[in-house]
């Protein structure tokens, strides 16, 4: 101390109360318990930060994926019908070069999550979060080390009998074939520069125009046009445009074509709400069958309603195709009746 | 432009326009026979009203609308405002194809019919990951903890009670999906600028710096460089966010929006706001903060929101949505009413800060006009420009062009295209080009 003279120490001391004075200054907001951080602080870094212990083996996954996940992903993630497909499109070649060759080449009809991602962290923590899709956080970390054992056999990245765990994931991940397909030299980060310990290249564009204001070229090139299909695609504009004002919306389907808007019925309502119509359409197939294709099927049947009824409880698969339908026990037995006579009539 | 002519509503300037312009060049050709006979056949052809104007003015004027000679509504008929049941075109409006779960989807804003820069909150465009729910206020929770006990003093929980007593800051801000206009990357493929250019809002939004919450836990900022934001719906969405906009003090909790709570869609009751960056990262129904030493490579900057450039490399962490305008009225499926004055009016943001100029022009981009910008103009804020227009009735290409305070010009798609390709998804921001043709139809085009 006696080496400080007494101004510096005053100038310490007083820093010191400035920073103590921003922090619980407000006396607002409580702590967190170690319970409550544990129970939230969910998140796993590229680095295996915040990685729960566990294991989980391809055949525990193969039997919790198509319990859980096949109804929306197809038996092997290879479904494009609810979301992009998870697994397929790399090579034994990308897995030793950690560079998905499609890409390179151009030449990759389907992007999958295994062709793009580049780090195992993340699809550990997004299936743990946010999966299943209706019911999400309800895995264990073993179920999510089990799943994500499986996806990696279905990208030929590990063998069947292989059991994935928080000792062994930093060795798969050395396999991920689009490890070294990520870059960060852009200027779209808004922090500090990579060579400044933070990302990019400081916000430096990477594609240049000038304000030329007077016969700044010879002569228009279009590119492109709106094709014909896209025209009529999105509906009647006319009706997506105030009826005054400057312009009208062009009329796209037609004079007299003018559509009333539909009367709420109760019943589409009830199926809309119990995310009945996000796979299945009134008349055409989404993953499963249209609401008249399973008329058409069961109409003759005397027993068509309570066979239905048991269908949308218990879930089934077979009868339309290999991606089954997941049970709704969290449907009221009531609502299930509402629903299948409302189909059976035609979903009118 | 004919089958326009007959809508009621139209409104026409008296009388020599009532005319078609075919009538007109007989007219202006002195067959004046012709324009009388003309004028009896429309009275007798026409429907009365129409008529009626045509012989002594407007009926519109001469016959007393009910709203002049009756009692009105009291006042509070409807407790919570709703718009005029004459403006039930302009909704949010999904893109067909774009998604197949509506819990996955975006809903387009209708920029074709909006005024000014601040998005009306029930037409401010929705992108959920997992779908949207009521969170009930009294029962969410803010936490801010560490991904390492040191980088911070104290982990702490807020309530909303919380939160609403600590000095706020309310500001003006754009917010725009990365994906926005990502439909158009290959070639034209939406018809109106609802969906080229939908995923678009400008809000006041207010809240509460994340540095005053991070200073109240006692972070330190030497150590912890970044910051993860965390949603408390089903896919608990997560994005890294740099410490250097916390620390600037740019990035806030918001729980107001245009004067009110949040809209449910939008996040109620809490959600962050980063300004200038893409819309996935302002988290909805905010519910964590860890700050951190390294980015976290989420789902949403490892698998979605990557670019894909020409030689196979995805761009991550690409964040700031760059300099970008578009002309919204008129614009692509809206049809000119006759030759003659338009406002052309559009609206211009840039993620790297203040709007400078903007430049129009009507001939596909041989020649440039500097439109004149409705101030004041605000930091990473949308930006309404106007411009005088007199349709000659001949095909036009009307396309605007942005700058922004730090000299950035808005590229061509040639340019853009000849750095990042066709297949990048995310961040496009090429001028927009639009087509008059002589039927007065405008439709996409786009301008190399």
């Amino acid at each position: 101390m006696s080496r400080f003279s007494k101004p510096i120490l005053l100038v310490a001391l007083c820093c010191a109360s400035a920073a103590a004075f921003a922090f619980d200054n407000y006396g607002i907001g409580r702590q967190a318990t170690p319970a409550e951080v544990k129970a939230w602080d969910i998140d796993v870094r590229a680095d295996f930060k915040g990685l729960p212990k566990g294991s989980g083996n391809v055949q525990k996954g193969n039997d919790l994926f198509e319990e859980k996940c096949a109804s929306c992903h197809g038996s092997f993630g290879e479904s494009n019908e609810v979301f992009t497909p998870l697994v397929g499109g790399t090579t034994k070649d990308d897995i030793k070069n950690g560079r998905v060759g499609g890409f390179v080449t151009g030449d990759i009809p389907q992007r999958t999550t295994f062709t793009k991602v580049a780090t195992i962290s993340t699809v550990w923590d997004y299936i743990y979060r946010a999966m299943p899709w209706t019911a999400p956080k309800s895995l264990k970390p073993d179920d999510v080390y089990a799943i994500l054992a499986y996806f990696l056999n279905l990208a030929e990245i590990v063998p069947e009998d292989f059991t994935l765990s928080d000792q062994n994931i930093a060795e798969v991940q050395k396999k991920m074939p689009n490890r070294n397909g990520m870059t960060t030299d852009h200027g779209m980060w808004p922090g500090a520069p990579a060579s400044k310990g933070g990302i990019g290249n400081g916000g430096k564009p990477d594609v240049k125009n000038v304000a030329c204001m007077k016969n700044c070229k010879s002569e228009v090139q279009i590119g492109s046009t709106l094709p014909d299909y896209a025209r009529t695609a999105h509906g009647e504009l006319a009706d997506q445009n105030r009826s005054f004002g400057p312009v009208r919306g062009t009329r796209t389907l037609g004079q007299g074509a003018v559509t009333a808007a539909p009367a709420v019925d109760p019943n589409m309502e009830l199926a809309t709400k119990n995310g009945c119509m996000a796979c299945h359409g009134v008349n055409n197939k989404i993953v499963g069958p249209g609401y008249a294709e399973v008329v058409a099927r069961y109409k003759d049947q005397p027993d068509a309603e309570s066979r239905l009824t048991a269908k949308v409880k218990n879930g089934g698969q077979g009868v339309w195709g290999s991606i089954p339908m997941p049970p709704n026990g969290h449907l009221a037995d009531e609502d299930i009746k509402t629903l299948v006579k409302w189909i059976l009539s035609g979903a009118k | 432009m004919s089958d326009l002519d007959k809508q009621p509503g139209r409104v026409r300037p008296a009388p020599e326009n009532f005319l078609t312009e075919e009538q007109i060049r007989e007219v202006a050709a002195g067959r004046r026979n012709f324009l009388r006979r003309s004028l009896m056949a429309a009275g007798a052809a026409m429907a009365a009203p129409l008529a009626a104007r045509a012989a002594d003015g407007d009926p519109a004027i001469l016959q007393l609308p009910e709203w002049s000679t009756t009692l009105g509504q009291p006042v509070a008929a409807r407790p919570y405002g709703m718009p005029s049941k004459y403006e039930s075109q302009l909704l949010r409006r999904e893109s067909p194809g774009l998604a197949r779960v509506g819990g996955a989807s975006v809903s387009f804003c209708p920029l074709q019919g909006l005024f000014g820069i601040i998005t009306p909150s029930g037409l401010h465009f929705e992108r959920h990951h997992q779908g949207w729910h009521e969170v009930d206020p009294a029962r969410h929770r803010l936490m801010v903890n560490a991904s390492d006990p040191a980088f911070l003093k104290k982990p702490k929980v807020y309530t909303m009670d919380d939160l609403m007593r600590l000095p706020p800051v309310s500001r003006i801000h754009f917010i725009e999906c990365g994906a926005n206009t990502g439909l158009e990357w290959g070639n034209v493929a939406v018809p109106t600028v609802q969906y080229t250019h939908g995923m678009l809002s400008c809000s006041e939004f207010t809240g509460v710096p994340l540095k005053t919450l991070l200073e109240d836990c006692g972070v330190d900022y030497k150590k912890a460089r970044y910051v993860l934001a965390e949603g408390a719906d089903g896919s608990s969405m997560t994005r890294t966010i740099p410490m250097e906009m916390v620390e600037n003090g740019e990035v806030f909790v918001a729980y107001g929006m245009n004067g009110e709570m949040l809209r449910p869609e939008n996040g109620y009751p809490l959600r962050l706001v980063v300004p200038g960056v893409q819309g996935v990262s302002w988290v909805k129904w905010l519910r964590r903060i860890e700050v951190g030493d390294k980015p976290y490579a989420t789902k949403d900057e490892a698998v979605h929101y990557i670019d894909l450039m020409p030689d196979g490399m995805h761009r991550q962490y690409t964040s700031i949505q760059e300099c970008k305008s578009v002309i919204t009225t008129p614009s692509g499926g809206q049809t000119l009413l006759n030759k003659g004055f338009y406002n052309v009016s559009g609206v211009a943001w840039s993620g790297r800060g203040r709007i400078k100029q903007v430049d129009v022009s009507f001939d596909g981009g041989i020649n440039w006009q500097t439109a004149r910008i409705e101030g004041p103009v605000q930091n990473k804020a949308l930006t309404r420009f106007n411009i005088g227009w007199k349709w000659d009735g001949k095909p036009a290409i009307l396309q605007s062009r942005a700058i922004d305070e730090t000299g950035y010009v808005q590229p061509t798609y040639g340019q853009l295209r000849k750095v990042r390709g066709t297949k990048s998804i995310y961040h496009n921001n090429a001028i927009q080009s639009w087509k008059v043709v002589e039927s007065g139809e405008i439709t996409n085009v786009q301008v190399l």
